[in-house]
């Protein structure tokens, strides 16, 4: 098992090298195979050093869903929030807020502020330095606690599912 | 038919990236502004690769699979610049209101 850990630090990482390489080339032609899997080794090894912990990832297929329920997120206030913008700039309301986080994981927690960023109309600003709070700016916020609440189920719940500490 | 479906997207992916451009024009301060950009990489540049995707699935028979890449690496790089960028700010304090952002000067 150990020596399995020194040729493969990273699995996950290799694995989706491996498939980046062949989307990069849009191939399955067996050459370009072996090639992603020689560099799916050799980045790993290289980078090893950046990546100090390990990652395991639970539930894959809650991941999955996560990613579903993101999608459709991104869709639904995408529209709303262009209505917000070709409106009259009064009837915004920017606020920031503070997230306090549950989330433990360093993995899950910039999963958790990139979806935030990526879902229109909120943007994850800051990280306090005990990694237990994320400063959020919202562009049109009715109610701070109803938001930090959708946040929470909606988002970091799942997340915390999956990246639990090995 | 076909082809109706993918202008629509496409047109569909232009009008969200116009709408992000104004807002980056249109909203009042900094924090706002920032909303802008997000949305254009989203939905606007989402459909547009959805569209390009399935115009080589359909037109010329042959499965095109950049555009996942594209849309992977954009949604990975789109917040860190967002937060980067919101985080210079906070700290630089140069936001037009304020008022706002006061509570979190450091």
């Amino acid at each position: 098992m150990k020596k399995f850990k020194t040729i493969l630090p990273h699995p996950l990482l290799s694995i989706a090298l491996v498939f980046v390489w062949l989307l990069l080339n849009n191939t399955t032609s067996t050459g370009h195979m072996i090639l992603g899997m020689i560099l799916a080794i050799l980045i790993p090894w290289f980078t090893s050093a950046f990546w100090p912990e390990e990652v395991c990832m639970k539930h894959p297929l809650l991941f999955l869903k996560f990613v579903g329920i993101v999608l459709y997120d991104i869709l639904i206030a995408n529209i709303t929030v262009s209505k917000l913008i070709l409106g009259p700039n009064k009837n915004l309301k920017p606020a920031f807020f503070d997230l306090p986080l549950d989330i433990k994981h360093p993995l899950g927690i910039s999963l958790l502020a990139s979806t935030i960023s990526l879902t229109p109309g909120t943007v994850s600003c800051d990280l306090s330095e005990d990694k237990t709070n994320l400063v959020i700016h919202g562009l049109s916020i009715e109610d701070i606690d109803q938001a930090i609440n959708e946040i929470k189920t909606r988002y970091e719940k799942p997340l915390m599912e999956v990246f639990k500490p090995c | 038919m076909f082809e109706i479906i993918i202008a629509l997207l496409v047109a569909n992916g232009a009008f969200f990236t116009l709408v992000g451009s104004i807002g980056l024009v249109k909203l009042p301060d900094f924090f706002t502004r920032l909303h802008g950009p997000t949305k254009a990489t989203t939905l606007g540049v989402g459909s547009i690769l959805v569209a390009s995707s399935s115009f080589f699935f359909v037109a010329k028979d042959e499965i095109s699979l950049h555009e996942v890449l594209i849309t992977l690496f954009l949604f990975i790089t789109a917040p860190i610049s967002a937060h980067l960028m919101a985080k210079a700010a906070i700290h630089l304090k140069q936001n037009e209101s304020t008022t706002q952002a006061k509570s979190y000067e450091k």
